[in-house]
């Protein structure tokens, strides 16, 4: 699994990242223009273009900006039900957030290697979902602290805790409160990492069964394809559901910071 | 898997932050500060003005309801005056009737009297007649049976006792 050899069939190699041009050095480290980088502006410029359907702002709304306003109701609504009337504050985050998975995790989807084109899922690294647990959690911690200053400690002590748990509840808490920006970040980057992975090795049952002759090649990548195609609706299922899990979890994240328990 | 492997290459983790803050902070900026504030006060306004307008056509309706039922009091009461005012001018014409009869009656009874009395002096009138005509016809009687001459008042006298008894 080596990126230096990219053997034609390995499943991990389209998630390498491909240095494309230098651009400057930052602290002697070069920093790349990649396909990685390329794909997230175009998942970002068709975010913006899907957006620019909602600023027509008619007062009889287009299927186009029902689509658009379905998606930022959606996110406002999410985050009235688990903050309140304050989490209005938070949406534009939430909503960059969970509009940007989900279109990094879409664009990576689209069959575009039919024409020589490789899309990348920039959502399949860590190095780009723990930033943004990251982000979310300092969101949650910067939120927290300067609410409720050294209060913000109680969110270790669930109400009602007995005396003599006391020794126990908070190190427990401490943990699971800590352990989320990992949970966050790598739910994501498995997600996104298995589903093409499980795509990949299928596709390559095709192409090794292929070799070993029509008899045993046929059935199989008939079988494959027909895996395959399911796999293909369940991905993009999951591109839907982790985007909104991300924006959940930070939401309710950021509940426990607003509102503590 | 590359996304471990590659975190030894110098350029790789600086390379993937670098284009992270780039396209994120342009969505956070772009879209989430700036296009997200826009569709959702088009979607206040819409929410707001279809509650203004449900309001207004609840005022409206609440209106109509007013005007028919101030309709309905109102004919109503013309409905009670109108039977009022019939009811008077029944009265009215029921007394005038009974005002007019009696005077009618008044009038009849008047011309009933003076006829009786027309009558009663033309029977006497006409008796006298007869007493004159019967004591005319006795003398002239007397006269062609006996030849004596009676005076006119012996045979009116007498003529007055045999009408008087006859």
């Amino acid at each position: 699994m080596a990126v230096a050899e990219p053997a034609q069939l390995d499943p991990m190699h389209q998630f390498a990242v491909q240095p494309i041009a230098h651009l400057f050095d930052i602290g002697g480290r070069g920093v790349y223009l990649t396909n990685s980088a390329v794909w997230m502006m175009i998942a970002g410029l068709l975010l913006w273009v899907f957006m620019l359907g909602g600023m027509k702002r008619q007062l009889v709304p287009g299927r186009w900006q029902m689509a658009v306003e379905g998606f930022t109701g959606f996110i406002s609504s999410m985050m009235t039900a688990n903050i309140g009337p304050e989490g209005r504050k938070y949406t534009p985050y939430i909503f960059s957030l969970f509009m940007f998975i989900l279109f990094a995790n879409i664009v990576g989807m689209i069959p575009l290697g039919l024409f020589g084109i490789h899309p990348f899922t920039a959502t399949s690294h860590f190095t780009i979902t723990g930033v943004l647990a990251i982000l979310s959690f300092s969101i949650v911690l910067i939120v927290g602290f300067w609410k409720h200053k050294l209060h913000f400690f109680s969110l270790f002590v669930p109400h009602g805790t007995p005396l003599w748990l006391m020794p126990l509840i908070p190190p427990i808490e401490f943990v699971s409160f800590m352990v989320r920006p990992f949970s966050l970040g790598l739910r994501l980057f498995v997600a996104m990492t298995a589903g093409h992975v499980l795509l990949e090795v299928f596709s390559s049952f095709i192409i090794d069964s292929l070799h070993a002759g029509p008899a045993l090649g046929v059935p199989i990548s008939l079988a494959s394809m027909a895996l395959m195609v399911g796999i293909s609706a369940l991905e993009l299922l999951v591109a839907g559901i982790q985007a909104y899990v991300f924006a959940l979890l930070t939401s309710l994240y950021l509940n426990d910071a607003v509102n503590l328990h | 898997m590359p996304q471990i492997d590659q975190l030894s290459e110098s350029w790789f983790a600086v390379s993937q932050l670098f284009w992270l803050a780039i396209v994120f902070g342009a969505v956070f900026f772009i879209i989430g500060l700036y296009m997200l504030p826009k569709v959702e006060a088009t979607v206040d306004a819409r929410d707001r003005k279809i509650a203004e307008d449900l309001a207004s056509a609840k005022a409206a309706r609440d209106a109509a309801d007013g005007l028919e039922e101030d309709y309905r009091t109102g004919t109503n009461r013309a409905r009670g005056d109108a039977q009022g005012l019939i009811g008077k001018a029944k009265d009215k014409a029921a007394v005038d009737t009974a005002k007019l009869v009696a005077k009618a009656d008044a009038a009849i009874a008047e011309k009933m009297a003076a006829a009786e009395g027309a009558i009663a002096t033309a029977r006497s009138q006409a008796l006298a007649e007869i007493e004159q005509v019967a004591s005319d016809s006795a003398s002239a009687l007397v006269a062609r049976l006996s030849g004596a001459k009676i005076s006119a008042s012996d045979a009116s006298g007498a003529v007055k006792v045999a009408l008087n008894h006859g």
